[in-house]
Protein backbone atom coordinates (compact mmCIF):
# COMPACT_ATOMS: atom_id res chain seq x y z
CA UNK A 1 0.00 0.00 0.00
CA UNK A 2 1.24 3.40 -0.43
CA UNK A 3 1.03 6.02 2.20
CA UNK A 4 -2.26 6.29 3.67
CA UNK A 5 -3.79 9.22 3.26
CA UNK A 6 -5.02 9.11 6.98
CA UNK A 7 -3.31 8.05 10.07
CA UNK A 8 -4.73 7.65 13.67
CA UNK A 9 -2.03 6.85 15.93
CA UNK A 10 -3.09 5.84 19.49
CA UNK A 11 -6.09 8.45 20.07
CA UNK A 12 -7.55 9.10 24.06
CA UNK A 13 -10.41 11.09 24.83
CA UNK A 14 -12.20 10.95 28.02
CA UNK A 15 -15.43 12.91 29.16
CA UNK A 16 -15.17 12.45 32.60
CA UNK A 17 -15.00 8.81 33.23
CA UNK A 18 -16.34 7.59 30.43
CA UNK A 19 -13.21 6.95 27.62
CA UNK A 20 -15.21 7.85 24.12
CA UNK A 21 -11.83 7.10 22.55
CA UNK A 22 -9.55 4.62 23.77
CA UNK A 23 -6.27 3.89 22.01
CA UNK A 24 -7.60 4.27 18.88
CA UNK A 25 -5.38 3.40 16.17
CA UNK A 26 -6.06 3.41 12.14
CA UNK A 27 -5.05 3.97 8.99
CA UNK A 28 -7.01 4.98 5.60
CA UNK A 29 -5.11 4.33 2.60
CA UNK A 30 -5.05 6.37 -0.19
CA UNK A 31 -8.40 5.89 -2.33
CA UNK A 32 -10.08 3.67 0.08
CA UNK A 33 -13.48 3.81 1.30
CA UNK A 34 -12.96 2.84 4.76
CA UNK A 35 -16.57 2.20 6.76
CA UNK A 36 -16.51 2.52 10.89
CA UNK A 37 -19.62 0.58 12.53
CA UNK A 38 -20.76 -0.04 15.63
CA UNK A 39 -23.41 0.41 18.26
CA UNK A 40 -24.95 4.03 19.20
CA UNK A 41 -22.35 5.68 21.90
CA UNK A 42 -19.54 3.67 20.51
CA UNK A 43 -17.76 7.02 19.95
CA UNK A 44 -17.90 7.38 16.26
CA UNK A 45 -19.12 10.69 15.95
CA UNK A 46 -16.74 11.84 18.56
CA UNK A 47 -13.39 9.97 16.13
CA UNK A 48 -15.22 12.03 12.95
CA UNK A 49 -15.10 15.58 15.08
CA UNK A 50 -11.13 14.18 16.80
CA UNK A 51 -10.26 14.10 12.82
CA UNK A 52 -11.79 17.28 11.82
CA UNK A 53 -10.46 19.04 15.17
CA UNK A 54 -13.50 19.78 16.46
CA UNK A 55 -13.11 17.77 19.57
CA UNK A 56 -10.03 18.28 21.43
CA UNK A 57 -7.49 15.03 21.47
CA UNK A 58 -6.40 13.87 25.20
CA UNK A 59 -3.47 11.97 23.35
CA UNK A 60 -2.32 10.97 20.20
CA UNK A 61 -1.52 12.59 16.56
CA UNK A 62 -3.86 12.59 14.03
CA UNK A 63 -1.44 13.02 10.25
CA UNK A 64 -3.32 13.97 6.83
CA UNK A 65 -1.68 13.82 3.56
CA UNK A 66 1.62 13.62 5.21
CA UNK A 67 1.36 16.09 7.69
CA UNK A 68 1.03 15.96 11.58
CA UNK A 69 -2.37 18.30 11.79
CA UNK A 70 -3.15 17.77 15.77
CA UNK A 71 -2.51 21.34 16.86
CA UNK A 72 -3.82 22.24 13.77
CA UNK A 73 -7.90 24.51 14.30
CA UNK A 74 -10.91 23.12 12.54
CA UNK A 75 -10.89 25.32 9.56
CA UNK A 76 -7.22 25.01 9.03
CA UNK A 77 -7.81 21.18 8.23
CA UNK A 78 -10.31 21.63 6.36
CA UNK A 79 -8.62 23.94 3.73
CA UNK A 80 -5.92 20.86 3.55
CA UNK A 81 -8.67 18.60 2.36
CA UNK A 82 -10.15 17.08 5.64
CA UNK A 83 -13.96 17.37 4.89
CA UNK A 84 -16.64 16.18 6.55
CA UNK A 85 -20.92 16.22 6.49
CA UNK A 86 -22.44 15.67 9.49
CA UNK A 87 -24.78 13.26 11.19
CA UNK A 88 -27.19 15.80 12.07
CA UNK A 89 -27.14 18.09 9.23
CA UNK A 90 -25.25 21.52 9.44
CA UNK A 91 -26.34 23.35 5.95
CA UNK A 92 -26.69 27.42 6.00
CA UNK A 93 -30.49 27.55 6.34
CA UNK A 94 -30.75 31.45 5.07
CA UNK A 95 -28.79 31.03 2.34
CA UNK A 96 -30.14 29.35 -0.99
CA UNK A 97 -28.90 25.72 -1.91
CA UNK A 98 -26.98 27.15 -4.60
CA UNK A 99 -25.24 29.61 -2.43
CA UNK A 100 -24.52 27.12 0.01
CA UNK A 101 -22.39 25.45 -2.61
CA UNK A 102 -20.70 28.41 -3.73
CA UNK A 103 -19.84 29.31 -0.64
CA UNK A 104 -18.09 25.77 0.18
CA UNK A 105 -16.28 26.62 -3.21
CA UNK A 106 -15.41 30.20 -2.35
CA UNK A 107 -13.04 28.86 0.06
CA UNK A 108 -10.77 26.91 -1.81
CA UNK A 109 -10.99 30.11 -4.34
CA UNK A 110 -8.23 32.50 -2.77
CA UNK A 111 -8.54 35.06 -0.63
CA UNK A 112 -12.42 35.73 0.84
CA UNK A 113 -10.95 39.51 2.27
CA UNK A 114 -12.48 40.67 -0.85
CA UNK A 115 -15.31 43.96 -0.27
CA UNK A 116 -16.43 44.97 -3.67
CA UNK A 117 -17.53 42.53 -6.20
CA UNK A 118 -20.65 40.10 -5.65
CA UNK A 119 -20.40 37.09 -4.44
CA UNK A 120 -23.55 36.11 -6.12
CA UNK A 121 -23.10 37.09 -9.86
CA UNK A 122 -19.38 35.26 -9.51
CA UNK A 123 -20.04 33.07 -12.41
CA UNK A 124 -16.88 30.80 -11.75
CA UNK A 125 -17.98 29.85 -8.05
CA UNK A 126 -21.14 29.85 -9.45
CA UNK A 127 -20.75 27.84 -12.34
CA UNK A 128 -18.34 24.84 -9.52
CA UNK A 129 -21.57 24.96 -7.46
CA UNK A 130 -23.86 24.58 -9.94
CA UNK A 131 -22.44 21.72 -11.34
CA UNK A 132 -21.53 19.46 -7.81
CA UNK A 133 -25.69 20.05 -7.48
CA UNK A 134 -26.25 18.62 -10.79
CA UNK A 135 -24.18 15.33 -9.82
CA UNK A 136 -25.99 15.21 -6.25
CA UNK A 137 -29.30 15.30 -8.16
CA UNK A 138 -30.14 19.07 -6.60
CA UNK A 139 -30.08 21.22 -9.26
CA UNK A 140 -33.36 21.55 -9.64
CA UNK A 141 -33.46 23.19 -6.01
CA UNK A 142 -30.53 25.56 -6.53
CA UNK A 143 -32.88 28.47 -6.06
CA UNK A 144 -34.68 27.48 -3.13
CA UNK A 145 -33.60 27.91 1.16
CA UNK A 146 -31.73 25.58 2.12
CA UNK A 147 -33.97 25.50 5.23
CA UNK A 148 -37.14 24.39 2.94
CA UNK A 149 -35.19 21.06 1.65
CA UNK A 150 -36.11 17.74 3.20
CA UNK A 151 -34.11 15.99 5.22
CA UNK A 152 -32.92 13.41 2.48
CA UNK A 153 -31.86 16.71 0.40
CA UNK A 154 -30.29 18.53 3.19
CA UNK A 155 -27.73 15.18 3.27
CA UNK A 156 -27.43 15.55 -0.19
CA UNK A 157 -26.48 19.36 -0.27
CA UNK A 158 -23.85 18.25 2.28
CA UNK A 159 -22.32 16.07 -0.40
CA UNK A 160 -22.79 18.78 -3.05
CA UNK A 161 -20.94 20.93 -0.54
CA UNK A 162 -18.34 18.25 0.18
CA UNK A 163 -17.80 17.80 -3.36
CA UNK A 164 -16.06 21.51 -4.25
CA UNK A 165 -14.26 21.91 -1.14
CA UNK A 166 -11.62 20.22 -3.07
CA UNK A 167 -11.67 17.07 -0.41
CA UNK A 168 -8.59 14.85 -0.18
CA UNK A 169 -10.29 12.67 2.02
CA UNK A 170 -14.51 13.04 2.80
CA UNK A 171 -15.72 12.11 6.29
CA UNK A 172 -19.36 10.91 6.17
CA UNK A 173 -21.14 10.46 9.93
CA UNK A 174 -23.74 8.42 8.56
CA UNK A 175 -25.08 9.91 5.37
CA UNK A 176 -28.04 7.86 5.05
CA UNK A 177 -29.43 8.16 8.35
CA UNK A 178 -33.07 8.85 8.49
CA UNK A 179 -33.50 8.62 5.15
CA UNK A 180 -36.17 6.52 2.83
CA UNK A 181 -35.20 3.52 1.01
CA UNK A 182 -35.78 5.50 -2.20
CA UNK A 183 -33.09 8.16 -0.94
CA UNK A 184 -30.43 5.87 0.43
CA UNK A 185 -30.48 3.78 -3.08
CA UNK A 186 -29.90 7.66 -5.02
CA UNK A 187 -26.83 8.08 -1.91
CA UNK A 188 -25.50 4.63 -2.57
CA UNK A 189 -25.47 5.51 -6.13
CA UNK A 190 -23.70 8.64 -5.42
CA UNK A 191 -21.21 7.39 -3.78
CA UNK A 192 -20.50 4.37 -5.60
CA UNK A 193 -19.78 6.89 -7.95
CA UNK A 194 -17.26 8.94 -6.13
CA UNK A 195 -15.59 6.23 -4.67
CA UNK A 196 -11.78 5.65 -6.07
CA UNK A 197 -11.80 9.30 -6.62
CA UNK A 198 -12.02 10.32 -3.34
CA UNK A 199 -10.93 8.05 0.24
CA UNK A 200 -13.80 8.51 2.56
CA UNK A 201 -14.24 7.42 5.56
CA UNK A 202 -17.67 6.46 6.33
CA UNK A 203 -19.75 5.94 9.44
CA UNK A 204 -23.03 4.04 8.66
CA UNK A 205 -25.52 1.97 10.51
CA UNK A 206 -26.86 0.82 6.87
CA UNK A 207 -25.32 -2.41 6.82
CA UNK A 208 -26.00 -3.09 3.24
CA UNK A 209 -24.97 0.18 2.22
CA UNK A 210 -21.65 -0.77 4.34
CA UNK A 211 -20.83 -3.86 2.86
CA UNK A 212 -21.56 -2.82 -0.59
CA UNK A 213 -19.17 0.06 -0.76
CA UNK A 214 -16.49 -0.46 1.94
CA UNK A 215 -12.99 -1.64 1.14
CA UNK A 216 -12.11 -2.18 4.63
CA UNK A 217 -14.36 -2.48 7.71
CA UNK A 218 -13.25 -1.20 11.55
CA UNK A 219 -15.54 -1.82 14.41
CA UNK A 220 -15.31 0.39 17.13
CA UNK A 221 -17.25 -0.36 20.50
CA UNK A 222 -16.78 1.60 23.50
CA UNK A 223 -13.83 3.98 21.65
CA UNK A 224 -11.71 0.89 20.93
CA UNK A 225 -11.81 -0.91 17.20
CA UNK A 226 -12.19 -4.47 18.07
CA UNK A 227 -11.86 -5.72 14.19
CA UNK A 228 -10.55 -4.19 11.60
CA UNK A 229 -10.16 -5.42 7.79
CA UNK A 230 -12.19 -6.59 4.84
CA UNK A 231 -15.92 -6.95 5.13
CA UNK A 232 -15.81 -10.65 4.74
CA UNK A 233 -13.20 -10.69 7.43
CA UNK A 234 -15.31 -8.26 9.86
CA UNK A 235 -18.22 -10.29 8.79
CA UNK A 236 -16.86 -13.85 10.14
CA UNK A 237 -15.08 -12.01 13.33
CA UNK A 238 -16.53 -14.13 16.55
CA UNK A 239 -15.86 -11.03 18.51
CA UNK A 240 -17.82 -8.48 16.09
CA UNK A 241 -20.82 -11.18 16.24
CA UNK A 242 -20.60 -11.12 19.76
CA UNK A 243 -20.26 -7.19 20.80
CA UNK A 244 -22.02 -5.90 18.29
CA UNK A 245 -23.77 -7.83 15.82
CA UNK A 246 -25.22 -10.33 17.29
CA UNK A 247 -28.61 -8.88 17.91
CA UNK A 248 -28.90 -7.37 14.01
CA UNK A 249 -29.79 -8.91 10.52
CA UNK A 250 -26.47 -8.33 8.73
CA UNK A 251 -24.48 -8.73 5.70
CA UNK B 1 -19.94 12.12 -13.33
CA UNK B 2 -19.30 12.62 -17.09
CA UNK B 3 -22.54 9.98 -18.13
CA UNK B 4 -24.40 12.42 -15.78
CA UNK B 5 -27.56 12.96 -17.86
CA UNK B 6 -28.54 16.50 -15.58
CA UNK B 7 -27.84 19.50 -17.33
CA UNK B 8 -27.93 22.32 -15.04
CA UNK B 9 -30.67 24.48 -15.08
CA UNK B 10 -30.39 28.30 -16.07
CA UNK B 11 -29.42 29.91 -12.74
CA UNK B 12 -31.89 31.26 -10.78
CA UNK B 13 -33.56 34.48 -11.04
CA UNK B 14 -33.57 36.96 -8.87
CA UNK B 15 -35.89 39.58 -7.98
CA UNK B 16 -36.69 42.26 -10.70
CA UNK B 17 -34.37 45.47 -9.62
CA UNK B 18 -37.69 47.66 -8.69
CA UNK B 19 -38.33 45.27 -6.13
CA UNK B 20 -35.04 46.40 -4.33
CA UNK B 21 -34.65 49.25 -5.18
CA UNK B 22 -37.93 51.15 -4.56
CA UNK B 23 -37.60 51.56 -0.90
CA UNK B 24 -33.67 53.65 -0.86
CA UNK B 25 -35.06 55.17 -4.08
CA UNK B 26 -38.07 56.64 -1.72
CA UNK B 27 -36.16 56.65 1.40
CA UNK B 28 -33.30 59.16 -0.42
CA UNK B 29 -35.69 61.36 -2.39
CA UNK B 30 -37.78 62.35 -0.07
CA UNK B 31 -34.45 63.37 2.49
CA UNK B 32 -32.98 65.09 -0.83
CA UNK B 33 -36.54 67.15 -1.08
CA UNK B 34 -36.65 68.20 2.63
CA UNK B 35 -34.66 71.30 2.26
CA UNK B 36 -37.22 72.70 -0.53
CA UNK B 37 -40.23 72.16 1.36
CA UNK B 38 -39.24 72.69 5.02
CA UNK B 39 -36.04 75.03 4.66
CA UNK B 40 -36.82 76.36 8.52
CA UNK B 41 -33.34 75.51 10.40
CA UNK B 42 -35.13 73.55 13.57
CA UNK B 43 -36.20 70.90 10.94
CA UNK B 44 -33.05 70.91 8.90
CA UNK B 45 -31.16 70.33 12.24
CA UNK B 46 -33.53 67.52 13.09
CA UNK B 47 -33.56 65.52 10.01
CA UNK B 48 -29.67 66.27 9.63
CA UNK B 49 -29.24 64.89 13.05
CA UNK B 50 -31.85 61.74 11.96
CA UNK B 51 -29.48 61.13 9.18
CA UNK B 52 -26.14 61.34 11.31
CA UNK B 53 -28.20 58.61 13.55
CA UNK B 54 -28.92 56.85 10.66
CA UNK B 55 -25.41 56.59 9.22
CA UNK B 56 -24.40 54.96 12.65
CA UNK B 57 -26.93 52.58 12.60
CA UNK B 58 -26.18 51.63 9.71
CA UNK B 59 -22.74 50.93 10.64
CA UNK B 60 -23.98 48.82 13.20
CA UNK B 61 -26.33 46.64 11.06
CA UNK B 62 -23.11 45.50 9.37
CA UNK B 63 -22.27 43.70 12.78
CA UNK B 64 -25.45 43.26 14.31
CA UNK B 65 -27.91 42.34 11.50
CA UNK B 66 -25.21 40.66 9.27
CA UNK B 67 -23.08 39.19 11.53
CA UNK B 68 -25.24 38.53 14.80
CA UNK B 69 -23.43 40.37 17.13
CA UNK B 70 -25.11 42.41 20.01
CA UNK B 71 -22.93 45.33 20.44
CA UNK B 72 -23.94 47.53 23.33
CA UNK B 73 -20.62 49.88 23.40
CA UNK B 74 -22.10 51.34 19.45
CA UNK B 75 -21.76 54.82 20.85
CA UNK B 76 -18.26 54.88 21.55
CA UNK B 77 -17.63 54.58 18.27
CA UNK B 78 -19.72 58.03 17.84
CA UNK B 79 -17.85 59.86 20.68
CA UNK B 80 -14.89 59.06 19.71
CA UNK B 81 -15.12 60.53 16.33
CA UNK B 82 -17.14 63.23 17.60
CA UNK B 83 -14.31 63.82 20.28
CA UNK B 84 -11.59 63.44 17.59
CA UNK B 85 -12.82 66.29 15.64
CA UNK B 86 -13.53 69.00 18.72
CA UNK B 87 -9.99 68.09 20.15
CA UNK B 88 -8.18 68.47 17.09
CA UNK B 89 -10.32 72.03 16.85
CA UNK B 90 -9.26 72.72 20.01
CA UNK B 91 -5.55 72.14 18.88
CA UNK B 92 -6.37 74.76 15.74
CA UNK B 93 -6.73 71.94 13.57
CA UNK B 94 -9.48 72.54 12.16
CA UNK B 95 -9.87 71.29 8.55
CA UNK B 96 -11.77 68.42 7.78
CA UNK B 97 -9.20 67.01 5.25
CA UNK B 98 -7.14 65.32 8.32
CA UNK B 99 -9.73 66.17 10.96
CA UNK B 100 -12.53 63.26 9.25
CA UNK B 101 -9.99 60.67 8.44
CA UNK B 102 -8.00 60.84 12.23
CA UNK B 103 -11.42 60.20 13.44
CA UNK B 104 -12.02 57.52 10.97
CA UNK B 105 -8.93 55.93 12.04
CA UNK B 106 -9.26 56.46 15.52
CA UNK B 107 -12.71 54.46 15.53
CA UNK B 108 -10.84 51.65 13.22
CA UNK B 109 -8.15 51.60 15.92
CA UNK B 110 -10.70 50.92 19.17
CA UNK B 111 -13.04 48.97 17.08
CA UNK B 112 -9.95 46.60 16.33
CA UNK B 113 -8.17 46.29 19.87
CA UNK B 114 -11.69 46.36 21.88
CA UNK B 115 -13.21 44.07 18.85
CA UNK B 116 -9.93 41.64 19.10
CA UNK B 117 -11.10 40.86 22.84
CA UNK B 118 -14.75 40.91 22.57
CA UNK B 119 -14.71 38.79 19.58
CA UNK B 120 -13.56 35.95 21.88
CA UNK B 121 -16.95 35.91 23.58
CA UNK B 122 -20.47 34.99 22.61
CA UNK B 123 -24.07 35.82 23.42
CA UNK B 124 -24.34 37.48 26.75
CA UNK B 125 -20.58 37.83 27.05
CA UNK B 126 -20.49 39.95 24.06
CA UNK B 127 -23.22 42.04 25.34
CA UNK B 128 -21.33 43.05 28.77
CA UNK B 129 -18.01 43.48 27.70
CA UNK B 130 -18.92 45.93 24.47
CA UNK B 131 -21.04 47.71 26.75
CA UNK B 132 -17.85 47.84 29.35
CA UNK B 133 -15.90 49.28 26.48
CA UNK B 134 -18.48 51.51 26.12
CA UNK B 135 -19.06 52.50 29.81
CA UNK B 136 -14.44 52.50 29.83
CA UNK B 137 -14.14 55.63 26.72
CA UNK B 138 -17.81 57.42 29.00
CA UNK B 139 -16.00 57.56 31.85
CA UNK B 140 -12.57 58.78 29.68
CA UNK B 141 -14.45 61.38 27.69
CA UNK B 142 -15.54 62.88 31.63
CA UNK B 143 -12.34 62.57 32.92
CA UNK B 144 -10.84 64.57 30.15
CA UNK B 145 -10.80 67.59 32.39
CA UNK B 146 -8.54 69.57 29.44
CA UNK B 147 -11.43 68.94 26.97
CA UNK B 148 -14.63 70.04 29.28
CA UNK B 149 -14.78 66.88 31.41
CA UNK B 150 -18.11 66.31 32.25
CA UNK B 151 -19.33 69.56 30.64
CA UNK B 152 -17.99 68.67 26.86
CA UNK B 153 -15.82 70.43 24.10
CA UNK B 154 -17.30 73.66 22.00
CA UNK B 155 -16.02 74.34 18.49
CA UNK B 156 -16.25 77.98 17.14
CA UNK B 157 -17.37 77.04 13.82
CA UNK B 158 -17.78 73.96 11.57
CA UNK B 159 -14.68 72.18 9.96
CA UNK B 160 -13.46 73.49 7.35
CA UNK B 161 -12.80 72.38 4.15
CA UNK B 162 -9.39 72.38 2.37
CA UNK B 163 -9.61 76.21 3.87
CA UNK B 164 -13.25 76.98 2.94
CA UNK B 165 -15.95 77.01 5.26
CA UNK B 166 -18.65 75.70 3.06
CA UNK B 167 -20.19 73.26 5.88
CA UNK B 168 -21.11 76.83 8.17
CA UNK B 169 -24.19 76.87 5.70
CA UNK B 170 -26.62 74.38 6.95
CA UNK B 171 -28.13 73.46 3.72
CA UNK B 172 -25.04 72.69 2.34
CA UNK B 173 -24.14 70.15 5.61
CA UNK B 174 -27.60 68.58 5.38
CA UNK B 175 -26.14 67.56 1.85
CA UNK B 176 -23.03 66.48 2.65
CA UNK B 177 -24.39 64.37 5.71
CA UNK B 178 -27.02 63.29 3.16
CA UNK B 179 -24.32 62.34 0.44
CA UNK B 180 -22.16 60.47 3.14
CA UNK B 181 -25.41 58.32 4.37
CA UNK B 182 -25.76 57.45 0.68
CA UNK B 183 -22.19 56.78 0.28
CA UNK B 184 -22.56 54.51 3.42
CA UNK B 185 -25.30 52.78 2.04
CA UNK B 186 -23.74 51.90 -0.78
CA UNK B 187 -20.60 50.90 0.57
CA UNK B 188 -22.12 47.81 3.16
CA UNK B 189 -24.81 47.38 0.75
CA UNK B 190 -22.09 46.53 -2.07
CA UNK B 191 -19.49 44.79 0.96
CA UNK B 192 -22.70 42.56 2.14
CA UNK B 193 -23.12 41.17 -0.89
CA UNK B 194 -19.33 40.25 -1.65
CA UNK B 195 -17.50 37.33 -0.69
CA UNK B 196 -16.25 38.69 2.69
CA UNK B 197 -20.52 39.69 3.28
CA UNK B 198 -20.82 36.07 2.32
CA UNK B 199 -18.47 35.01 5.07
CA UNK B 200 -19.62 36.95 7.43
CA UNK B 201 -23.71 36.31 6.89
CA UNK B 202 -22.30 32.28 6.56
CA UNK B 203 -20.97 32.81 10.12
CA UNK B 204 -24.21 34.15 11.69
CA UNK B 205 -26.20 30.92 9.66
CA UNK B 206 -23.93 28.26 10.81
CA UNK B 207 -20.69 28.88 12.51
CA UNK B 208 -19.75 25.21 13.11
CA UNK B 209 -20.66 24.50 9.52
CA UNK B 210 -18.86 27.78 8.48
CA UNK B 211 -15.09 26.64 9.84
CA UNK B 212 -15.63 22.92 8.76
CA UNK B 213 -15.71 24.02 4.90
CA UNK B 214 -12.12 26.38 6.13
CA UNK B 215 -13.48 29.71 7.09
CA UNK B 216 -12.47 31.13 10.41
CA UNK B 217 -15.14 33.24 11.58
CA UNK B 218 -13.52 35.34 14.37
CA UNK B 219 -11.11 37.01 11.10
CA UNK B 220 -14.15 37.92 9.92
CA UNK B 221 -16.15 39.69 12.27
CA UNK B 222 -13.43 41.79 13.47
CA UNK B 223 -12.66 43.00 9.96
CA UNK B 224 -16.32 43.73 10.16
CA UNK B 225 -16.41 45.18 13.66
CA UNK B 226 -13.42 47.19 12.27
CA UNK B 227 -15.53 48.78 9.33
CA UNK B 228 -18.56 48.84 11.69
CA UNK B 229 -16.34 50.97 13.80
CA UNK B 230 -14.52 53.28 11.11
CA UNK B 231 -18.21 54.18 9.44
CA UNK B 232 -19.77 55.06 13.07
CA UNK B 233 -16.64 57.31 13.99
CA UNK B 234 -17.42 59.01 10.69
CA UNK B 235 -20.70 59.52 11.85
CA UNK B 236 -19.52 61.29 15.00
CA UNK B 237 -17.40 63.58 13.26
CA UNK B 238 -20.25 64.71 11.36
CA UNK B 239 -22.23 64.93 14.63
CA UNK B 240 -19.54 66.98 16.21
CA UNK B 241 -20.17 69.22 13.40
CA UNK B 242 -23.83 70.06 13.93
CA UNK B 243 -23.95 71.32 17.16
CA UNK B 244 -20.37 72.62 17.06
CA UNK B 245 -20.34 70.74 20.44
CA UNK B 246 -19.37 67.35 21.64
CA UNK B 247 -20.35 66.06 25.26
CA UNK B 248 -19.51 62.45 27.33
CA UNK B 249 -23.31 62.14 26.76
CA UNK B 250 -22.88 61.39 23.06
CA UNK B 251 -21.43 57.84 23.97
CA UNK B 252 -23.59 56.75 27.07
CA UNK B 253 -25.20 52.99 27.41
CA UNK B 254 -28.54 54.60 26.63
CA UNK B 255 -27.53 55.31 23.08
CA UNK B 256 -26.45 52.35 21.85
CA UNK B 257 -29.48 50.88 23.20
CA UNK B 258 -30.79 53.25 21.38
CA UNK B 259 -28.54 52.18 18.24
CA UNK B 260 -30.07 49.04 18.76
CA UNK B 261 -33.77 49.76 18.88
CA UNK B 262 -32.98 51.29 15.57
CA UNK B 263 -31.63 48.86 13.67
CA UNK B 264 -34.43 46.04 15.21
CA UNK B 265 -37.76 48.75 14.72
CA UNK B 266 -36.34 49.23 10.99
CA UNK B 267 -35.45 45.70 10.14
CA UNK B 268 -32.56 43.84 11.04
CA UNK B 269 -29.72 42.70 8.27
CA UNK B 270 -31.75 45.33 5.52
CA UNK B 271 -29.13 48.11 5.76
CA UNK B 272 -32.38 50.56 4.67
CA UNK B 273 -34.25 49.38 7.33
CA UNK B 274 -32.05 51.18 9.96
CA UNK B 275 -32.04 54.11 8.36
CA UNK B 276 -35.63 54.30 8.55
CA UNK B 277 -35.56 53.30 12.22
CA UNK B 278 -32.97 55.90 13.02
CA UNK B 279 -34.64 58.26 11.44
CA UNK B 280 -38.11 57.26 12.95
CA UNK B 281 -36.92 57.11 16.30
CA UNK B 282 -35.28 60.29 16.21
CA UNK B 283 -38.50 62.08 14.68
CA UNK B 284 -40.64 60.49 16.91
CA UNK B 285 -38.60 61.30 20.20
CA UNK B 286 -38.34 64.62 19.32
CA UNK B 287 -42.31 64.89 18.92
CA UNK B 288 -43.15 62.51 22.05
CA UNK B 289 -40.17 64.80 23.86
CA UNK B 290 -42.51 68.27 23.22
CA UNK B 291 -45.57 66.57 24.05
CA UNK B 292 -45.02 64.93 27.77
CA UNK B 293 -41.67 65.24 29.88
CA UNK B 294 -42.45 60.90 30.13
CA UNK B 295 -41.83 60.46 26.70
CA UNK B 296 -39.70 57.29 27.54
CA UNK B 297 -42.47 55.54 29.41
CA UNK B 298 -44.56 55.72 25.74
CA UNK B 299 -41.51 55.06 23.78
CA UNK B 300 -40.31 51.98 25.38
CA UNK B 301 -43.58 50.46 25.14
CA UNK B 302 -44.05 51.31 21.28
CA UNK B 303 -40.38 49.54 20.52
CA UNK B 304 -41.53 46.16 22.48
CA UNK B 305 -44.99 46.65 20.16
CA UNK B 306 -42.70 46.85 17.18
CA UNK B 307 -40.83 44.49 17.68
CA UNK B 308 -43.83 41.89 18.64
CA UNK B 309 -46.18 43.01 15.90
CA UNK B 310 -43.77 43.61 12.98
CA UNK B 311 -40.80 41.63 13.52
CA UNK B 312 -38.55 41.92 10.86
CA UNK B 313 -39.05 45.47 11.63
CA UNK B 314 -40.87 48.60 9.06
CA UNK B 315 -38.96 47.05 6.04
CA UNK B 316 -40.85 43.46 6.49
CA UNK B 317 -43.96 45.62 7.01
CA UNK B 318 -43.66 47.07 3.95
CA UNK B 319 -42.70 44.70 2.10
CA UNK B 320 -45.80 42.38 2.96
CA UNK B 321 -47.60 46.00 1.67
CA UNK B 322 -46.36 45.56 -1.87
CA UNK B 323 -47.21 42.12 -2.17
CA UNK B 324 -44.06 40.77 -1.22
N1 LIG C 1 -19.31 16.69 24.63
C1 LIG C 1 -19.59 15.56 25.28
N2 LIG C 1 -19.61 15.54 26.63
C2 LIG C 1 -19.89 14.41 27.30
N3 LIG C 1 -20.16 13.23 26.72
C3 LIG C 1 -20.17 13.20 25.37
C4 LIG C 1 -19.89 14.34 24.59
N4 LIG C 1 -19.98 14.00 23.28
C5 LIG C 1 -20.29 12.70 23.25
N5 LIG C 1 -20.41 12.20 24.51
C6 LIG C 1 -20.70 10.81 24.86
O1 LIG C 1 -19.74 10.02 24.23
C7 LIG C 1 -20.32 8.81 23.77
C8 LIG C 1 -20.03 8.63 22.30
O2 LIG C 1 -20.80 9.54 21.55
P1 LIG C 1 -20.74 9.57 19.96
O3 LIG C 1 -19.36 9.81 19.52
O4 LIG C 1 -21.77 10.54 19.49
O5 LIG C 1 -21.18 8.08 19.60
P2 LIG C 1 -21.73 7.49 18.23
O6 LIG C 1 -21.54 8.49 17.16
O7 LIG C 1 -20.90 6.26 18.03
O8 LIG C 1 -23.16 7.15 18.46
C9 LIG C 1 -21.79 8.88 24.10
O9 LIG C 1 -22.02 8.17 25.30
C10 LIG C 1 -22.04 10.34 24.30
O10 LIG C 1 -23.07 10.55 25.23
MG1 LIG D 1 -22.85 9.41 15.86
Amino acid sequence: MTAPILSLSNLHKAYGALKVTDGVSLDVGAGELHAIIGPNGAGKTTLISEITGEVALDAGTVTFDGADVTALPVHARALKGLTRSFQITQVLPGFTVLENVATAAQAHDGSSFRFFRSAGADKRLTDIAMAALGEVGLAARAALPAASLSHGEKRQLEIAMALVSQPKLLLLDEPMAGMGREETERLVAVLMALKGRYPMVLVEHDMHAVFRLADRISVLVYGQVIASGSPEAVRADPAVREAYLGEEEFG
Amino acid sequence: MAENPVTPPALPASPPLWRRLWLPVLVFALLALVPFVWGERFILGLVTRAMIMAIAALSLDLILGYGALVSFGHAAFLGLGAYAVAILFSHDIVDAAIAFPVAILIGAGFAFVTGAISLKTRGVYFIMITLAFGQMAFFTATSLSAYGGDDGLRMFHRSEVFGTRILANDTTFYFVVLGTLAGCFVLLKTIVGSRFGRVLRGAKENERRMRALGFDPFRYRLAAYVIAGSICALAGALFANLGMFVAPAYMTWQRSGEFIAMVVLGGMGTLIGPIIGAIGVTLIEEWLAAVTQHWKVIFGPMVVLVAIFARGGIVKLLERGTGR
